[in-house]
């Protein structure tokens, strides 16, 4: 995994296949992927010119060149409706090392990505709310399977970041584990959460806890472990997510939506996005079809912007100001995620 | 005689599709509403009178003699020597045996007689000798006949069999009037009292009458507003007032009086008149006399000041 | 006896339910001779009765009669101030150190004084909002002692309320309530407060402040220590300055969605914890396998309680077309019964519409039904010539295009519309931002549970509606709110677990 994230300059091959794939994708797909594919195009070019004032990449290109086997590298795509697009806007950011080496480009999400990753999250929810608590349970409990199964490609991302190997390796099995948790979970926080309420009256009354709907995460700058205890109450408890990654570790996020794609998560359940805040958060924030904001930032400016934008419709907004996710964990931050229901029947005959 | 052919399960859903269902918690909130009417002054004055001129007057004992029935007819006559103006009431209500007793003693009076029939209370006996019964009680003089239904064969589904019964019944009658006795308090459920309602309706009563008087509970207030909703509803839908007599369990004014304001709001002013509107009772007239003599002089009253 | 077996008339048959003929309802005013009421009411601060500093005061009026009740103190920032710093130093000195149980016992006794002076309560509740004697003698005050005594026996068991964790107070709640259920919300806003440990500064309504001035009294009378409930009067700016105060820990609001917004806004980046009990539109579904008749009472409580100054009204009735002709024309029959007019007549079904200002509001939708399309239905009963009234109303043949349909009128007028399959219900009834409650009316227990868990609202009345109780949480999802009031959630609104402190 480590010859992945060795070089940059290649990923202008992978983005001229991966253009070709694209196209030949749209062919049946309408209007709106022949705009991608143009927005991807014109993505490639601008990455292309950029190139030229980029000699150390070049020289390692080189270098790799001369190598026996020419290693194949990934492109970062952001993950949304269970599919890998590029940002509509076809532009890119790039993700560094501490050191200041480019690590790989990703995408730099507008706030129309922002805006049809809301669509498929609405699209999902009301199905995945539907599943039985059960079946949610089985779900985040393969997702943890399948993130245990890749742990060496995350420690290598995370290593690459600004951990050491044995922070690396704890985060991922710490993430690993909170997805366990929260997979234990889903068929439980109700039977806490909910009562029986002894109305004075011949009536059954009961509360129940119901998922929000749609939740907006500003996910934390915790690459991997923040942003599974972010996301994973919101859905353990039916919601679905649009989750805006833009802290300066992106590629576990944007890794972590391929572990999402092969763990029977439905499409739309997850949605994350790559980017920069000031250009996303201010849509999502505002967006009436969004529910519930999770703001994971000790920024209280950017924290207070968001709730405000929030006032539009409403939105439930649960601000998460932790540095270190290790201890976040709980049934409460499922709760946060919901409403209380309450049902009033008659007891008659 | 021949038994009554069993139902087919048709007919039997035919029947108790067309009667909408009930919610007894809905009943007993609207009816604890219509209780918290406040009756007061000359409204209550009004309701007493015509309470009294609603009174079927009541005597159903073993114990029943000709000398019993005499005095409960000369009571309807004179209900108050103190007061010449209050109206009569409606009828004297007795066992087939002491029609024609009744009908000497309340001779010329506009008071009717009305004879229980069909094997009452509980209503097992054939149906050649309970229409015999109701034709016995015609011929003595009997203005009304206050008939029960075959409660076991309701309860069993025989819904064709408790129609037919009652047909042949309202047949039997000839002019005399027919109430059909539900005998609530054995049904159950007011899904299945709405369906006795609606099929008494059906099958000819003049009125529906909720009690015998010798089961409890009787004509409770949830209970009574079910009937008037279906009298209402087979208005509504075919044009005809049915008449409602609650008997059984109402002794105070005060509970009279909570009747016809149920009346008058699921009904209307037409049903506040002693043709289609009557308390089975024994003991209600004299808590009303009592009543309008309290509300006359401010002064309350004591059972020993009113008649037997 | 002939008259009643008479064969079918020419004319179709028709109920003789209204109108003035027949046998009528004599007035039945409640006697209001042992209430007593001042000419002019004081902020309560710290335990005692104060003009405001600057000596302002508002009138309040009778809306049955127009006539001034009383003048009552106007607070301003100073006043607030005051109040906010009365809170704080009983929050620090006395109510955070005092024994839960204890703390529980003055709730308790608040509780107890309250069934007490009911009577003279259910009537200024009359008085000074207009709603019927029989609501506010049935209804409002015994369920606002109902919530003290159910949030009293929480003081001492708070441990209990967070699985897993400890509680603590919050400190000093802000509290700002409407007009609608004056005491009841009063009691929905403190109960849990002072329950919970946290002290109390509360705005009453402008229109409704006598109440809320009563319970200051039972609450000094009750020997609650001075400062742990504060009660300032006065009208927008002064509930503004109440849930801006920088010392306020908490804010508790119960009023329009626009107004909450605007606190919402103000609270934002503040950390400070809040509750939002905002506007509703709620749908009433009727389906073609209900109980008519209880459906059809069900539709009356929906919209006609408290005149429809509710924010939980089923103010839209969404009827199954199959069973719309019987259920229209039962309903009109049934509201032909209503009786409108003097609040303390304890015959009167709707009461006085709270202010002119509300009247107002509900006679500019009237016309505007009109001018949208839909068809008015009015009953034909009487009302007085003095005072604030409006019918019993229906708008059929309404559409959701129409703001008859969309907006929050909070008046007896109901939007009628129909829909033909479950699934079309269900998708009327949440076609609207708001999500405060609605009500579903089927004999088919599989569809009324079906149909109450797709609607998305927190308040749902399955063959019921417009019921309350202290042990069950009420608020709402969407535009209705954030946070609920009663139950245990209630209670949640009131502490935090000791982890997140």
């Amino acid at each position: 995994m480590a010859t992945g994230l060795g070089s940059f300059t290649v990923t202008c091959q992978c983005r001229t296949v991966s253009t070709g794939g694209r196209r030949a994708q749209a062919s049946g797909a309408g209007r709106h992927g022949l705009e991608r594919i143009e927005s991807c195009r014109r993505g490639g070019q601008t990455a292309e010119s950029e190139h030229a004032g980029q000699g150390t990449t070049l020289s390692e290109s080189r270098a790799v060149a001369a190598a026996k086997r020419l290693p194949v590298l990934k492109t970062h795509k952001v993950y949304v409706d269970g599919k890998f697009p590029r940002s509509e806007s076809g532009r890119f950011d790039r993700a560094l090392a501490p050191d200041g080496t480019p690590l790989a480009n990703v995408c730099r999400c507008s706030r129309k990505d922002v805006r049809d990753a809301v669509t498929a999250a609405r699209a999902a929810q009301a199905g995945w709310a539907a599943r039985t608590a059960y079946n949610r349970g089985q779900i985040l409990y393969r997702i943890a399977e399948m993130l245990e199964g890749r742990s060496a490609q995350f420690e290598a991302l995370l290593a690459a970041g600004n951990a050491t190997p044995d922070e690396a390796a704890a985060e991922v099995q710490a993430a690993t584990d909170r997805l366990v948790h929260y997979a234990g979970w889903t068929d439980k926080y109700g039977q806490v959460f909910s009562s029986v309420n002894p109305v004075a009256s011949s009536h059954f009354n009961f509360s129940i806890l119901e998922p929000t709907g749609v939740v907006g995460v500003l996910a934390p700058e915790s690459p991997l472990l923040g942003l599974v205890s972010a996301t994973a109450p919101a859905i353990a408890g039916g919601n679905t997510t649009v989750v805006l990654v833009t802290g300066s570790q992106p590629l576990p996020a944007v890794t972590f939506g391929e572990v999402l794609n092969s763990s029977d998560v439905p499409g739309g359940v997850v949605n994350i996005l790559t980017g920069r805040r000031e250009e996303m958060l201010a849509p999502l924030a505002a967006h009436r079809d969004v529910d519930a904001l999770v703001l994971c930032t000790a920024d209280p400016d950017v924290a207070r912007s968001a709730e405000i934008e929030a006032v539009h419709n409403l939105k439930r907004v649960a601000v998460r100001p932790h540095e270190d996710w290790t201890n976040v964990q709980s049934p409460y931050e499922i709760a946060d995620l919901q409403e209380v229901k309450t049902t009033w029947h008659p007891i008659g005959s | 005689m021949e038994p009554h052919p069993r139902t087919a399960h048709g007919a039997l859903r035919g029947a108790s599709f067309e009667s909408p269902s009930i919610d007894a918690v809905g009943v007993e909130e609207r009816v604890a509403r219509l209780c918290s009417r406040s009756i007061k002054k000359e409204a209550k004055l009004q309701a007493l009178h015509l309470t009294l001129s609603m009174i079927d007057l009541t005597t159903l004992e073993g114990a029943d003699s000709e000398g019993k029935v005499r005095q409960l007819c000369a009571k309807a006559l004179q209900l108050h020597a103190a007061l010449p103006d209050l109206p009569h009431v409606a009828a004297v209500c007795v066992y087939p045996a002491l029609v024609g007793v009744a009908k000497r003693a309340l001779e010329g009076s506009g008071i009717h007689v009305a004879s229980v029939a069909t094997s009452f209370p509980a209503g097992q006996a054939p149906l050649e000798i309970k229409l015999l019964e109701v034709k016995r009680a015609v011929e003595a003089g009997a203005d009304e006949v206050d008939m029960v239904i075959s409660r076991g064969r309701f309860l069993a589904g025989d819904y064709a069999c408790t129609a037919d019964e009652i047909a042949s019944v309202k047949e039997a009658c000839g002019d005399a009037h027919l109430k059909v006795i539900l005998e609530t308090g054995e049904l159950g459920a007011l899904d299945a009292i709405r369906r006795a309602s609606d099929l008494a309706m059906r099958s000819g009563a003049d009125f529906i009458k909720t009690s015998t008087g010798k089961i409890k509970p009787a004509a409770t207030m949830p209970v009574v507003l079910v009937m008037l909703e279906a009298i209402r509803d087979h208005y509504l839908r075919t044009g005809r007032r049915i008449g409602m007599k609650p008997a059984g369990g109402i002794g105070a004014a005060k509970d009279a009086i909570r009747h016809l304001v149920m009346v008058r709001e699921t009904l209307g002013q037409d049903w506040l008149d002693p043709d289609l509107y009557r308390f089975g009772a024994s003991s209600l007239a004299n808590d009303v006399l009592r009543q309008i003599v309290k509300q006359r002089s401010g002064i309350y009253q004591s059972f020993d000041d009113f008649s037997m | 006896m002939t008259s009643s077996t008479s064969a079918v008339g020419t004319a179709a048959p028709r109920l003789r339910l209204g109108g003035d003929d027949g046998w009528r309802y004599a007035p039945a005013p409640e006697s209001t001779d042992h209430v007593e009421l001042r000419d002019r009411y004081g902020l309560f601060i710290d335990g005692e009765f104060t003009d405001a500093a600057d000596g302002r005061t508002f009138e309040t009026a009778n809306p049955a009669t127009e006539k001034k009740i009383a003048d009552v103190a106007l607070a301003s920032d100073v006043d607030v101030d005051a109040a906010v710093a009365a809170a704080r130093r009983a929050y620090d000195e006395v109510w955070s150190k005092l024994a839960p149980q204890e703390r529980g016992k003055y709730v308790y006794r608040i509780a107890r004084v309250l069934q007490e002076r009911s009577r003279e309560l259910a009537i200024t509740e009359s008085l000074d909002g207009g709603k019927p004697i029989r609501e506010s003698r049935d209804v409002d005050i015994p369920l606002a002692a109902a919530h003290f005594f159910y949030y009293a026996g929480w003081a001492d068991k708070v441990d209990y309320a967070f699985p897993g964790r400890g509680a603590r107070p919050l400190g000093v709640a802000g509290q700002v309530i409407p007009w609608n259920f004056p005491l009841l919300m009063a009691a929905w806003k403190i109960a849990p407060a002072l329950a919970a440990g946290n002290t109390v500064v509360l705005k009453p309504a402008e229109t409704t402040p006598l109440t809320a001035l009563k319970l200051a009294e039972i609450i000094r009378d009750a020997g609650v220590p001075p400062g742990v409930v504060n009660i300032v009067t006065g009208a927008g700016e002064t509930g503004a300055s109440v849930v801006q105060h920088d010392d306020v820990d908490k804010v508790a609001f119960t009023g329009s969605t626009e107004v909450g917004k605007l606190i919402r806004r103000a609270l934002a980046g503040s950390g400070k914890h809040y509750t939002l009990e905002l506007g509703g539109k709620a749908a009433n579904l009727v389906f073609e396998d209900a109980a008519v008749d209880q459906a059809v009472e069900g539709i009356v409580n929906g919209i006609f309680f408290n005149q429809g100054h509710v924010c939980c009204a089923g103010s839209r009735l969404l009827v199954q077309e199959s069973v719309a002709d019987e259920v229209i024309s039962k309903l009109k029959d049934r509201m032909e019964t209503l009786i409108v007019g003097d609040p303390l007549d304890k015959n009167t079904d709707i009461g006085a519409i709270n202010s002119r200002a509300q009247l107002d509001r509900i006679e500019e939708y009237l016309e505007i039904g009109e001018e949208e399309g839909a068809v008015p239905f009015r009953t034909s009963c009487p009302v007085p010539e003095r005072g604030y009234w409006c019918r019993p109303t229906l708008f059929l043949r309404a559409s959701q295009s129409h703001r008859v349909v969309q907006e929050e009128i909070f008046g007896p007028v109901l939007a009628v519309q129909t829909f033909r399959t479950v699934d079309e219900g269900i998708a009327m009834a949440n076609n609207t931002p708001y999500g405060l409650s609605g009500g579903v009316w089927s004999d088919k227990g599989a569809k009324a549970f079906r149909v109450t868990s797709r609607i998305r609202a927190g308040v749902l009345w399955a063959n019921t509606y417009n019921k309350f109780d202290p042990t069950a949480p009420f608020g709402g999802y969407k535009e209705s709110g954030i946070g609920r009031e009663g139950g245990l959630s209630g209670l949640h609104a009131y502490l935090q677990p000791e982890e997140a402190a």
